[in-house]
């Protein structure tokens, strides 16, 4: 058996997963990230994009994440997301549109024009458009 | 029948009382279901950022925050959360007693308090009891937002950043069932480090990227978070409370008019009684 962790995954909303993992990678501000067990304690902070989970049995899950932190300590996990949905839940039409009204918002930068909203925006819906492209991979 | 007429009034007026007491129990109960999935989705964040902020401080940081330093105490903060609204037993007393004996002990080394109040239960407590009132915050409603409540927790923040108090505690009522609730007081300033044998030796987190950033990240989520909860399950607590206030007066007017219903019974009959023994007498002394 592989060795494992414990993985926690919560939103300010609601806790989103709790169990043992081989291996979690994320998005974090820095790049991503892959975890293993008994990696040396870490702090940072997330990027919006998908948080992958290597479970015990070989499968995968996918969860997306908008931003957060996470902490690494050598036996246990956490991810602190500010929201976190697991990733079938993610709606595709829904974020194509996020992205195309974000995209075009930063283009089209009129008189009262907030560039980093719109560009956090933006971060935002390609992250989901991402996670999806991801979830749809596995299961082909 | 002077007496019976005053009796049936006493029972007419119980039985009103009664119909709003059960009425405000039915809504207590519908409106605790929606305060306690609001806590309860609330709890799994704000239990593991306490974790996460618990080996914080236990590890050694290359940048120690101010809210990290574990100053020599001269004056306490507290944040006391109550509810606006009353009638909901002794919800609010039992806080305010358990928050007073605190202070007391504080006191008796000379060390002063001040105060942050959520709720218009603690504004008029304070206003009776006195002591230093710094921040008050009230007509939350029933779904809190963190925007307004931010103004008041930060100036008692900000006290502890000044050096005006060197512990912040938050005073509320924690949730335990229906049927409980119990006043607690936690320590939300200076961070409180976890105790956990295994990761007591020197160690630090690698920070991705600057441990400055995200350590002041990281604590204002979590006293945004602590706070919040606090609120979110105070606001279970009070229509717990509130339910359980309204069905003991509720049962309490029942057996109180079943009482003077007995009454009433007993004097209309000793009336019929009389009327009879009269009409006989009068009869006999024709």
């Amino acid at each position: 058996m592989a060795m494992t962790m414990h993985c926690n995954i919560v939103s300010a909303e609601k806790e989103i997963f709790s169990g043992r993992v081989t291996m979690l990678v994320a998005t974090g501000s820095l790049g991503e990230l892959g975890i293993m067990p008994g990696h040396a304690p870490l702090l940072t902070g997330l990027r919006p994009g998908p948080v992958r989970l290597l479970m015990d049995n070989g499968e995968e899950e996918v969860f997306f994440a908008s931003g957060g932190f996470l902490e690494v300590q050598p036996g246990i996990t956490t991810v602190l997301a500010d929201t976190a949905l697991r990733a079938d839940d993610l709606d595709e039409a829904a974020a194509i549109e996020a992205r195309d009204a974000a995209e075009k918002g930063v283009a089209d930068q009129g008189a009262e024009f907030n560039f980093s909203v719109a560009a956090a925006q933006l971060a935002e819906a390609s992250a989901r458009l991402r996670t999806l492209d991801e979830l749809r991979k596995r299961k082909r | 029948m002077a007496a019976a007429r005053e009796i049936k009034d006493k029972i007419g007026g119980i039985q009103n009382t009664q119909k709003i007491t059960s009425a405000m129990e039915m809504v207590a109960a519908s409106k605790m279901r929606k305060t306690q999935d609001r806590m309860r989705e609330g709890r799994p964040y704000a239990t593991r950022i306490r974790a996460v902020i618990g080996h914080l401080a236990n590890a050694a940081p290359e940048y120690r925050h101010a809210f990290m330093e574990d100053r020599a105490v001269k004056k306490v903060g507290y944040i006391v959360i109550s509810t606006d609204k009353g009638l909901c037993g002794g919800l609010n007393v039992n806080l305010f007693r358990t928050l007073v004996k605190d202070m007391s002990e504080w006191k008796s080394k000379g060390i002063d308090s001040q105060f942050g109040l959520v709720g218009n239960k603690a504004i008029s407590f304070f206003n009776s009891f006195g002591g230093e009132v710094t921040a008050t915050v009230n007509h939350l409603g029933e779904a809190p937002s963190m925007n307004d409540l931010i103004g008041g927790v930060k100036v008692m923040i900000d006290a502890f950043e000044d050096g005006e108090i060197d512990r912040l505690y938050i005073a509320c009522n924690k949730f335990e069932s229906a049927m409980t609730q119990t006043p607690e007081i936690n320590q939300l300033l200076p961070l409180l480090a976890e105790d956990d044998e295994e990761i007591k030796h020197r160690w630090d987190y690698l920070y991705e990227p600057e441990a400055r950033e995200l350590i002041e990240g990281l604590i204002e989520r979590y006293i945004e978070s602590q706070v919040y909860q606090a609120v979110v399950e105070n606001s279970a607590c009070e229509q717990a409370a509130k339910m359980m206030a309204m069905k003991n007066a509720t049962d309490n007017a029942g057996s109180l008019i079943d009482e003077l219903t007995l009454l009433y019974n007993n004097v209309r009959q000793a009336a019929i009684t009389q009327e009879i023994a009269e009409i006989v007498g009068g009869a006999a002394a024709v």
